[in-house]
């Protein structure tokens, strides 16, 4: 019974909890309902998945309302792994918050934390859910709005800059999306993706669905932080709360991709948005441009936050050269690396957010001598360092074969150059860190201990998620793959 | 015990020494015969699988399929039985030695030394039993990373600097080229598996089999092929027993049995003969060879003079390796085993130089040979082995590599080869020579020899060093199994 209501509770969980958040106010109790509905949801997104992969897309229409009128929720591969990403990340640093928001968030305002933090939660699986369109932006919204609220309560009065930075170009680029949907709805007459889908293919070959598609990849492209227009995301992630680095990380760009990623290939089609439109050429430059740029300056930055935030720019890169490829192979490179790239992003953050804890700062400098006194902390940073550089054995290791060999499929040579000089690239500014945490002299007398258990834990989850999605990619690249092919219309 | 359950043994005893190494820490002793007793079940596993290898089996495991076509998987064949022998015996041989100097120099951080000493081993072992292009840059990697914190063993602004180049050069080369080419063979052939024969005859147009080759050669930057050697001599800021067994044995072979066993397996030898590209390599091998001696004559820092004799050996190898005929291959192989016990005598001698009297540089051992006679002599014989002079080993690796260049219609690198010996003698030389017979600018009545376990390492690889003259059977039998 309750098996048809999935895609309805996906969303729905989250969304009841936020305001009963907000009623219960005491920290440890709101911490406590956030991890169970966070859980839920993952509980929700796993079964989604199970169902897709033995029955195929789910439709549900939403309050028993029939598309093309009613809002229709739909899931197939593509999205349920999107979900699965989106909910095991936010459980995962959920059980990691407490202790950390506890030291980094005052008192009054962690029940709002958490409040901002499951709506976030909502509007990030509503966007992947949905086949509506315009129900799409509404999440979308949501989950930008709350996250403004989340990177303002950082520690420093810089957190409020940045987050005024975002919502100023958050807007922007929610602004250019709705303007692309309000121009695909004049013409099409509908706001259902699949409807869209269908109409558009008579009236593709028009202004107005050109310029509809170029108003969707630009906002779009602001979301994803795709270069050049990531300047947002550096301030953001530096000066965010260090869960709330780790979860929007490893979420909030993979989400804006996933949306990239249902408008390219289900709503116009590869031959409309990858060849008529010069997107490809387009990825395929500023995602080179993102790599390099993006990886050099993350060489020079102090501030660890903000050059894992680089880091996260270059990867983006990464995503956008394999959707370039435009063939299958490209783009199961490009789910692939969604998932692996949330697993490396979010063990490093995680592992930034216990040094955050114990020294209440993440400079460079301060690293001097900390593998020695934050043995196990520093581990989780190799380990989702090495992952990032990807060395045989981790999850990014995967990512980079299965990119390496889709541009190998084209003979993209540029390509693969740009992709080995970002893993070097990625080599320097990881061991810089490696080499003042373990080869330098401590500087200060005072002596850290360990991070506490509860945020131990969930960072060596992760670690060693990268190992064994190393090992194993029966769920990851097997479901990219199958999703992959889904996306291009091939029949398995 | 089934062969299976062995090969992953072989790789798993050392990770299981490293972590009762780290358990034991606190009490030196019980630490030390912990590895000393890894070591020897490390060698006993290896052999037991000896006979099956010498009757022609190839036993096999599959750990894992990280990405479908492309398994995780161990084989053991004679070239990879060689390698690690060789790896394992000297392991213990250079723990007992190690005991000696790591106390003798006072150094710090010993528990975290033997422990990352051997998860080194560990890879080592993974490179010698790879069965595919896959698994073996696996292992590579694990081995990059984890000789790094052994060459910045001591922590110092030039241990850091050294540790840079190190991983720098190593990682650059692997990312950059090795690990296009193992995509790149995979995208050709299907397969990334090991076959007697090769896997690449008929897949690609010769140009294209050139550049891969020079890719791979190239990208094993651990065979410290010209203009990619430089990790080598910054290695050496490490303890000294690492830069005896990881960076004259263990490492660098690592490096040049890659190439060997690529060349064999993947290229096979019947299609590198007839390609006129991969020749490059021949000539970037000769230079490396005749190029690193000379620089070698230059160096007064011993264990740097050393590397530079290192990287110009390992060239021999690689000649061998590409030179594609059965003369060739066995030299190459012989060239390894008899190598490794020269180069890690060398090792031996100027750790317990730098223990017994402080001194790392040539010009100050004038006449210490008088107090050091054990030492010194063991120099003077390893010198003559490495030179390839009879009555020592290093005389047959040079002999086949000679063989298999005349057979190729290489009279050149005869020439080459030759001038190498008097190149190696006359930088090798002089150290014991002058030890002897020059007089030492003042006498210091307090010097004795090394501590009794570095004498003992010394003793046992330098009495190699003669037996394998007289007794090369062995070898020469493995060795001339890749070429049947």
């Amino acid at each position: 019974m309750i098996g048809t209501q999935l895609p309805a509770l996906q969303v729905v969980v989250p969304l009841l909890a936020a305001p009963l958040c907000l009623a219960l106010h005491r920290p440890f109790a709101t911490w406590a309902l956030t991890l169970t509905a966070s859980a839920l949801s993952m509980l929700v997104s796993i079964l989604l998945l199970g169902q897709v992969l033995a029955q195929g897309v789910i439709d549900y229409a939403f309050g028993g309302w029939a598309a093309p009128f009613g809002i229709a929720y739909r899931v197939d591969l593509a999205n349920a792994y999107v979900l699965l990403i989106v909910t095991t990340i936010s459980t995962v640093v959920t059980i990691f918050a407490r202790r950390s928001v506890a030291s980094e968030v005052e008192a009054h305002n962690q029940g709002l934390f958490y409040t901002a933090w499951l709506l976030c939660l909502t509007g990030l699986l509503g966007i992947t859910i949905t086949g509506d369109a315009f129900n799409l932006f509404v999440f979308l919204e949501i989950s930008s709005l709350s996250s403004y609220v989340l990177i303002a309560m950082g520690t420093e009065r810089k957190a409020l800059t940045a987050a005024y930075q975002y919502l100023i170009m958050g807007t922007i680029g929610a602004t250019f999306i709705l303007i692309g949907i309000g121009l695909l709805y004049m013409l099409t007459g509908t706001l259902n993706m699949l409807d869209m889908a269908h109409r558009l293919i008579t009236v593709a070959d028009s202004r107005t669905a050109r310029t509809g598609f170029a108003f969707l990849t630009v906002g779009l492209g602001l979301k994803i932080a795709l270069f050049p227009l990531h300047l947002w995301l550096p301030n953001a992630y530096a000066h965010a709360p260090s869960a709330v680095s780790a979860f929007l990380a490893a979420t909030a760009t993979k989400v804006a991709v996933y949306v990239l990623l249902r408008f390219v290939f289900s709503v116009f089609g590869v031959d409309f948005a990858l060849g008529t439109m010069p997107l490809a050429l387009g990825l395929a430059v500023l995602g080179t441009i993102a790599v390099l740029s993006a990886s050099t300056v993350a060489i020079f930055q102090h501030n660890l936050k903000r050059m894992l935030a680089y880091s996260s720019v270059a990867q983006v890169g990464y995503l956008a050269l394999g959707v370039s490829l435009a063939t299958p192979a490209g783009l199961t490179a490009t789910l692939l690396h969604l998932f692996n790239h949330a697993l490396m992003k979010g063990t490093l953050f995680l592992a930034l957010g216990c040094i955050a804890w114990r020294l209440g700062s993440v400079r460079l400098g301060d690293l001097k001598g900390l593998g020695y006194r934050m043995p196990w902390t520093m581990g989780v940073f190799v380990l989702g360092g090495l992952s990032l550089i990807g060395l045989p054995l981790t999850a990014g290791f995967i990512s980079k074969w299965y990119l390496v060999l889709a541009a190998l499929e084209r003979g993209w040579w540029p390509v693969i150059l740009v992709i080995i000089a970002g893993s070097l690239l990625a080599v320097i500014y990881i061991w810089r860190v490696i080499e003042t945490a373990y080869l330098s002299k401590t500087n200060k007398t005072a002596g850290a201990g360990e991070a506490p258990l509860s945020m131990l834990l969930p960072a060596w989850l992760l670690a060693i998620a990268n190992l064994y999605f190393g090992m194993h990619t029966g769920l990851s690249a097997g479901i990219a793959t199958q999703a992959a092919a889904a996306l291009f219309g091939i029949q398995p | 015990m089934s062969d299976p359950l062995l090969l992953v043994l072989i790789v798993l005893t050392p990770l299981i020494g490293a972590i009762l190494v780290i358990i034991t820490g606190r009490w030196p002793n019980l630490r030390e015969a912990v590895s000393l007793a890894t070591g020897a079940i490390l060698v006993t596993e290896v052999a037991l699988l000896a006979p099956a290898v010498l009757a022609g089996e190839t036993p096999g495991v599959l750990l894992a399929i990280p990405v479908p076509g492309v398994p995780l998987a161990l084989q053991l064949e004679p070239l990879g039985l060689l390698f690690a022998l060789i790896a394992s015996t000297l392991w213990i041989v250079t723990t007992i030695y190690a005991i000696g100097y790591m106390r003798g120099h006072g150094e710090s951080h010993q528990t975290r030394f033997y422990a990352f000493f051997a998860i080194a081993i560990s890879a080592t072992m993974g490179v010698a039993l790879a069965q595919n292009l896959f698994t073996l840059f696996l292992f590579y990697e694990l081995l990059t990373v984890s000789t790094y914190p052994l060459v910045t063993h001591a922590g110092t602004d030039e241990a850091r600097r050294g540790g840079r180049v190190y991983l720098g050069i190593l990682m650059g080369t692997s990312m950059g080229f090795l690990l296009l080419a193992v995509i790149w063979t995979w995208q050709l052939t299907g397969t990334t598996g090991f076959k007697a024969g090769g896997i690449l005859a008929g897949q690609a147009s010769p140009l294209i089999i050139g550049i891969l080759y020079a890719l791979f050669a190239f990208g094993i930057g651990k065979a410290a092929l010209m203009p990619f050697h430089r990790w080598l001599p910054a290695a050496m800021v490490a303890p000294t027993p690492v830069s005896a067994l990881l960076h004259a044995v263990a490492v660098v072979k690592a490096g040049v049995f890659a190439i060997l066993k690529i060349t064999v397996y993947v290229f096979g030898i019947d299609l590198l003969a007839d390609n006129r590209a991969s020749s490059l390599i021949l000539w970037v091998a000769a230079i490396t060879i005749i190029g690193a001696s000379l620089v070698a004559l230059n160096q007064d820092n011993l264990k740097r003079r050393l590397a530079y004799s290192t990287i110009s050996q390992l060239s021999y190898v690689v000649l061998g390796a590409v030179l594609a005929n059965a003369a060739g291959i066995t030299g190459a192989a012989v060239h390894i085993a008899t190598h490794a016990v020269g180069k890690i005598t060398l090792f031996f001698c100027a750790g317990a130089i730098l223990v017994a009297a402080h001194k790392t540089r040539v010009s100050e051992l004038d006449g210490l040979g008088r107090q050091m006679p054990v030492t010194m002599g063991a120099f003077l014989i390893a010198s003559l082995s490495i030179a390839g002079l009879p009555p020592m080993a290093g005389l047959w690796g040079k002999w086949y590599l000679a063989i298999g260049a005349f057979d190729a219609g290489y009279g050149v690198l005869v020439g080459i080869l030759m001038l190498s010996t008097l190149l190696n003698l006359a930088y090798l030389l002089p150290i014991p020579l002058r030890a002897f017979f020059a007089n030492a600018p003042q006498r210091d009545t307090q010097l004795k020899e090394a501590p009794l376990p570095c004498l003992i390492g010394i003793g046992l690889t330098t009495t190699a060093c003669v037996v394998l003259f007289f007794f090369p059977g062995p070898i020469y039998r493995l060795a001339s199994m890749l070429v049947l």
